[in-house]
């Protein structure tokens, strides 16, 4: 990893007293996963660069990443040791510790002189591309010329990469300009999988002082020093494809879904909608399949008509959001009898769903295969065998109403299939017959003339 | 009068109720003849519920407690003595329940000694004594209700009434009638005879037997099973039961009872039976041989026993079949069921009762053959077969040999008698019925033919569960899995990480001195499962959306995110596979084949690109930077020479690092570009070739490619026998070159495949990747000295354990694959393999 701090205020030379280094001199120190070495490629009175160049111990970085974060397995082949990052500012600190306090014994009128200065970045991680680097460096008085990097000159296909060569250039005092590069590098990276530590970000933070309150993208900032958190899901994060991160994409989709469909709350309509179906029902015990967060199950419980709940859900991380999300901890023993969550999957027979009054399943069969649906119709309606079953599903007929939405496009990154009406009722209707239930079918949300409601739902009864 | 009580017979399998008074001498006796753990006492569960074994306050939670053991313990099977006054025929009622819940016999043993000694004994105990009242009227409940214990549903009752009866008295240890598991054959088990007289004959000939002798032999001792139903319907009844009869009572036979025989045993008692289905048939035969016959034939029926198991429990025989939780079992329940199979209580449009069809639920360990319903072709559902195809019905007898597993038969003569239904023809060759979550879910135990039990941990499952639920092919194709492979030690030369040496020495010191080394592929693994057509998809596999084969990847995957290339890179197998003549010679109509797909840009494009292009152009970026400074600075007379040489080696580095992924990407365009390296054809019909030598699996490749070459890439190979220098040299240059050339390495395997059993197997192969691979993997700057020393201190034995028994799982699938087992039983193997690939282990290796 590498910077170049270069003044071209005259004697620019006076860089040296600043950043107590001597520009003849070659200073070097361990900064623990590595050696920095700082040293003057140039220094005459008009321009003079001090270049700040760590050494990273690839071995050692790789190992004490996989202390620090018990099952990340980190891989050896890793950017750290070129780009910038949270762990130049590391660096930074402990080289130019003296100047970032503000202090300069030898000359201390120079500490408040703002100087014509260029900072040089030959790679840096910039997640949100050069646009984020300006939103960023700009407020602060510096003018950015950013580069991007190509993956392979022998794939061009492939493109750019995430790094950008960076040079910004502005008036400003050396101990602002160490401060800007300190806080700003982490966020320009945003991995959440390096931070150094807890204590680390609350000094970064600190380092930041007034500049970063008053910048106008003080919530990106700050947002993005929070990103951290543990990796709950190692186990399946070991399961995942080659380069496939099964929670960001899972929250992806979501988030997709969520911004296709938010103008007409519907997530909310709908499960308003099953939950009228369940109390019409008459409720008595429920079992959620696919219960996602809890979201229906919360409205569940607070049904005085329904006496117990399951959820079932395939995902064990889903599964202890929705513990969180209904306080299953802090319920009295009798209360705690009444809801349990449960890791179930739909294409596997199971014996603890079976004897329901009522079986939900909302926005879950496109999740399905549609050659697996044979195989779910019958674990569901063949061997749990509830009383009855509320299912909703999108109407693809909707979907050209949609303005995020391409007209050939799922709603969901995830979603198998989503059907028209016609096919949702040709559905139920085999289902219907197989099992001996009978069914009707409603929609939920707007109704319009032609493409009937974005939801649709099915409630059958035995 | 009664004569002395000199022994007992008990059950192996069974329920004992001690029942007598307090001080009738009950616990000491049961100390004396059973093993400690065979005895369930009341005395005790009270001290464990409630710390004291006399405190009557905590009785019903103590007997809660006791029923729940022997219940617990009759399912597993095991021989369980109660020990408690049980005097009163409500506290024996609820024993019986459980014995007949769980079909094992029950045996009551009464201590009906003196009230006088009881009292006299209970005086003389240290530790506490029982009201005196308390012991007069458990003795006078025992005494009035003693009688009526055969009623209660005691299978045998014994009553010990004196002093020396109760210290002479020996316990003897029985089998039970259908416990044949000492006797292995080999066998020859033949479905319903019903009077075919000739037919018999003939299949007996066919199957090597000595058919002019008298009993008819097999000359190398086989023994043949009659599966039931020898009688009704056929001309020859008379005929058929001399020869069965002969060959039991001779020892070359076995028989079990079928529903034919039970009915003609009542008419013969002279019971009113209708006498329909054949049996006037019978009877009009018996009669012309004389009464004298006719009692033989009584008597014989009174000898079968209605199932049997046998060849230490891999093979049960039962006339309609039987559920795994009945075999070796004993009672009206399980003879019932064996003799008429279960029935849902319905009748069809035939008037015939509707079958529940048992099999289709099978998952026992245990082969099951049966007869009782005619079949057009005998076929394997699940592990179990009906041999029945209906030979008085014109069609033919059919005898399936066991262990070879090999089906005989002989076309009947004529139509002897008009079916009343037609065959049923709905059995499948596939499972139908659907997986549970009880299969997967929680801490499980799969038991493997290589090496015994293999735990998967409730957490591994748990990931595994919602891969393979959202992700995975339909577990229907999903048939096998691929191991995870380990390399050998880290090497001690100069410049290596991993050499050959090592990889050999591993099997030198296993045992092993044949090895192959196979070229290794850098592509992406998969797993290729081919039909030759969708009807064999479909009769096979039980697919029924016309796909004739899947690509899946080392999770389970589909290969490819649209179908179209796989269907195309199937087709090519297909067609390979067929000008090379591999269907024919192998008799299959389906295959599963282990490949690498190239390149790996295809199926890891995201990964290449995001990770190792990335690392490769910040690396080259920054360290230009690097140098074009450094030399700013020492042009300045700054001495920064050995900075400057470290910087200058670390770019090389990254150069070299960027060529070697590169290497291993091209564009391709769905199935255009790609290349399959197939090196193992895992399974077939009727044959898991996985335990073929590598040798065979690589010829039949090479025949494919040179039939076939487009699209294929060839696995180059080398032999080594450790015990010639020369040739490990020459591997060794082999793979020196090869790797310099920019290969990944090789992976060294025994010749023979699979090597070692019974928990003691070598691992299947290691790999030996090359010094440039190794730089995508342990990162550009891994040569360095000091960075190579650090890394040599990798610890290799969780992932060998993995690969082994990874391995385990994956052979034990295709096993129970080929097998016809039921689909949950190949797929909580495949499953396993899943959940074991979620361990954490260093993923470098």
């Amino acid at each position: 990893m590498l910077v170049s701090l270069t003044s071209t205020t005259p004697d620019a030379r006076d860089l040296g007293f600043l950043l107590h280094k001597h520009p003849d001199r070659v200073r070097s120190v361990d900064v623990g996963f590595g050696q920095a070495h700082v040293f003057y490629p140039e220094a005459t009175q008009h321009r003079c660069t001090a270049t700040v160049f760590v050494e990273v111990d690839p071995v050692g970085l790789a190992r004490s990443q996989r202390r620090n974060r018990p099952g990340g397995l980190e891989p050896y082949v890793n950017d750290r040791p070129y780009v910038a990052s949270s762990m130049l500012s590391v660096a930074l600190a402990r080289l130019f510790r003296t100047a970032m306090s503000g202090k300069c014994d030898a000359r201390p009128e120079l500490v408040e002189l703002s100087l014509d200065l260029e900072v040089e970045l030959p790679v840096v991680p910039v997640r949100g591309g050069s646009e984020v680097l300006r939103r960023l460096f700009e407020p602060l008085g510096y003018e950015v010329e950013a580069q991007p990097i190509a993956l392979d000159t022998h794939f061009r296909p492939w493109g750019d990469s995430p790094y950008f060569a960076v040079r910004v250039s502005g008036r400003q005092t050396v101990r602002r300009a160490l401060e800007h590069l300190y806080v700003l590098l982490p966020v320009l990276d945003d991995r959440k999988h390096y931070w150094i530590g807890q204590d680390e970000i609350d000094k970064l933070l600190r380092r930041g002082g007034d500049w970063v309150k008053s910048h106008p993208e003080t919530q990106m900032i700050s947002r993005r020093y929070l990103r951290f958190g543990g990796y709950a899901r190692e186990a399946l994060s070991r399961l995942a494809e080659a380069g496939e991160d099964c929670d960001a994409v899972a929250e992806h989709h979501e988030g997709m879904e969520q911004a296709i469909e938010r103008p007409l709350k519907l997530s909310e309509q709908r499960l308003e909608a099953v939950a009228d179906a369940v109390r019409a029902l008459g409720g008595g015990r429920v079992v959620d399949l696919g219960c996602g967060e809890g979201r229906l199950l919360e409205r569940l419980v607070a049904e005085p008509a329904v006496t117990e709940v399951l959820g079932i859900d395939v995902s064990i991380a889903a599964l202890q959001r929705a513990q969180r999300r209904l306080s299953l901890d802090e319920l009295s023993e009798r209360r705690r009898e009444q809801i349990s969550l449960q890791q179930g999957a739909l294409t596997y027979t199971d014996p603890r769903v079976c004897g329901f009054d009522i079986a939900t399943m909302v926005e879950v069969i496109e999740h399905v295969d549609i050659e697996r649906l044979d195989v779910l119709a019958e674990v569901v309606f063949g061997h749990a065998v509830p009383g009855a079953v509320v299912l909703t599903t999108p109407n693809r007929e909707y979907n050209t109403k949609f303005e995020h939405l391409s007209p050939a496009g799922l709603r969901h990154g995830d979603h198998r299939f989503e059907w028209t009406r016609s096919e949702f009722a040709a559905w139920a209707h085999s289902v219907s017959d197989r099992f001996g239930y009978s069914f009707e079918i409603d929609g939920i949300g707007p109704q319009d003339p032609d493409c009937g409601s974005p939801t649709q739902m099915a409630i059958f009864r035995r | 009068m009664r004569t002395a009580l000199t022994s007992i017979k008990i059950p192996e399998l069974g329920l004992v109720v001690l029942c007598g008074a307090s001080g009738s001498g009950k616990s000491t006796f049961a100390r004396r003849h059973f093993a400690e753990t065979e005895i369930v006492s009341s005395d005790r569960c009270r001290a464990l519920v409630g710390d004291d074994e006399t405190d009557q306050s905590v009785t019903p939670a103590a007997f809660e407690l006791l029923h729940k053991i022997v219940d617990k313990r009759l399912e597993l099977g095991r021989l369980t003595v109660v020990d408690a006054t049980s005097v009163k025929p409500e506290d024996r009622k609820s024993l019986i329940e459980l014995a007949r819940r769980t079909d094992v016999l029950a045996t009551a043993l009464v201590f009906d000694l003196p009230l006088a000694l009881c009292l006299e004994r209970n005086g003389e105990r240290r530790d506490r004594t029982t009201p005196e009242h308390a012991i007069r009227r458990q003795h006078a409940t025992l005494r009035r209700t003693a009688k009526r214990l055969r009623k209660e549903g005691f299978a045998r009752v014994y009553t010990i009434g004196s002093a020396s009866e109760l210290d002479s008295v020996e316990i003897v240890r029985t089998k039970l009638w259908n416990d044949r598991r000492d006797d292995a054959g080999p066998f020859d088990i033949i479905g319903d005879v019903h009077g075919c007289h000739a037919e018999l004959v003939e299949l007996l000939g066919e199957l090597g037997y000595d058919t002019s002798a008298e009993p008819i032999a097999h000359p190398e001792g086989r023994k043949a099973v009659f599966l039931g139903d020898l009688v009704d319907r056929g001309p020859g009844v008379a005929e058929v039961l001399e020869v069965a009869m002969s060959m039991v009572a001779a020892g070359t036979a076995l028989c079990i009872l079928g529903n034919h025989e039970n009915k003609l045993r009542r008419a013969l008692a002279g019971r009113n039976v209708q006498l329909s289905h054949g049996l006037a048939e019978s009877l009009e035969q018996l009669e012309a041989r004389g009464p004298e016959f006719s009692e033989q034939v009584a008597g014989f029926i009174d000898s079968l026993v209605s199932h049997y198991v046998l060849d230490g429990g891999r093979l049960v025989v039962a006339h309609a079949g039987l559920s795994e939780r009945y075999h070796g079992r004993s009672s009206g329940r399980v003879r019932t069921l064996a003799l008429y199979g279960d029935t849902d209580g319905e009748t069809d449009e035939f008037g015939l009762p509707v079958r529940y069809e048992w099999a289709a639920d099978y998952r026992g360990e245990a082969a099951v053959v049966y007869g009782h319903t005619p079949v057009p072709a005998a076929a394997w559902v699940n592990n179990t077969i009906c041999l029945d195809t209906g030979a008085v019905f014109g069609g033919e007898l059919t005898a399936l040999r066991w262990p070879e597993r090999e089906l005989v038969s002989v076309a009947a003569a004529r139509e002897h008698y008009a079916p009343i239904r037609p065959a049923a023809d709905d059995a499948p060759r596939h499972s139908t019925r659907h997986l549970s979550l009880d299969d997967v879910l929680g801490k499980h135990h799969v038991d493997t033919g290589l090496m015994g039990r293999v735990t998967i941990d409730a957490e591994r499952s748990s990931a595994a569960l919602e891969v393979m639920s959202r992700f995975a092919v339909d577990p229907r194709w999903l048939v096998y899995l691929p191991p995870t492979m380990a390399p050998a030690a880290a090497s001690r030369r100069e410049d290596f990480l991993e050499h050959p040496d090592e990889a050999f020495s591993l099997f030198r010191e296993a045992g092993v001195s044949d090895l192959i080394c196979q070229e290794k592929h850098m592509g992406s693994r998969a797993v290729l499962i081919v039909a030759r057509d969708a009807a064999a998809a479909q009769s096979r596999f039980g697919i029924t959306n016309d796909d004739a084969g899947v690509i899946v990847t080392r999770t389970g995957r589909p290969f490819f995110g649209e179908p179209g290339a796989a269907r195309i890179l199937l087709e090519r197998l297909r067609e390979a596979a067929e000008a090379a003549g591999t269907w024919d010679q192998l008799g299959t109509d389906w295959l599963v084949v282990d490949a690498e797909l190239l390149p790996w840009s295809a199926k890891s494009a995201g990964l290449v690109q995001d990770l190792y292009a990335a690392v490769g152009a910040a690396g080259t970026s920054v360290l230009e930077a690097a140098s074009h400074l450094l030399s700013g600075a020492r042009g300045r007379g700054i001495e920064l020479d050995s900075l400057a040489q470290r910087t200058r080696k670390r770019a090389e580095h990254v150069e070299q690092y960027v060529d070697a992924y590169r290497r291993y990407c091209w564009q391709v365009e769905g199935a255009e570009g790609i290349e399959m390296a197939p090196f193992q054809l895992l399974a077939a019909e009727g044959e898991v070739l996985a335990r073929r030598p590598h040798s065979w699996h690589l010829e039949q490749i090479d025949a494919w490619i040179s039939a076939s070459p487009d699209g294929f890439r060839r696995t180059d190979r080398r032999s080594v026998d450790l015990d010639s220098d020369a040739s490990v040299t020459q591997a060794t240059d082999w793979w020196l070159s090869m790797t310099e050339a920019g290969g990944e390495g090789m992976v060294v395997k025994p010749s023979s495949s699979i090597v070692g059993s019974g928990g003691h197997i070598a691992l299947p192969g290691v790999k030996c990747r090359g010094r440039s691979y190794l730089r995508i993997i342990y990162g550009p700057e891994y040569l360095e000295p000091v960075n190579l020393e650090r890394l040599r201190g990798r610890s290799l034995g969780r992932k060998m354990s993995l690969a082994r028994r990874e391995f385990a799982l994956g052979i034990e699938a295709l096993d129970r694959f080929v097998a016809n087992e039921h689909l949950s039983r190949v797929h909580e193997c495949v499953f396993g393999v899943l959940a074991l690939e979620s361990e954490p282990v260093d993923p470098r290796l």
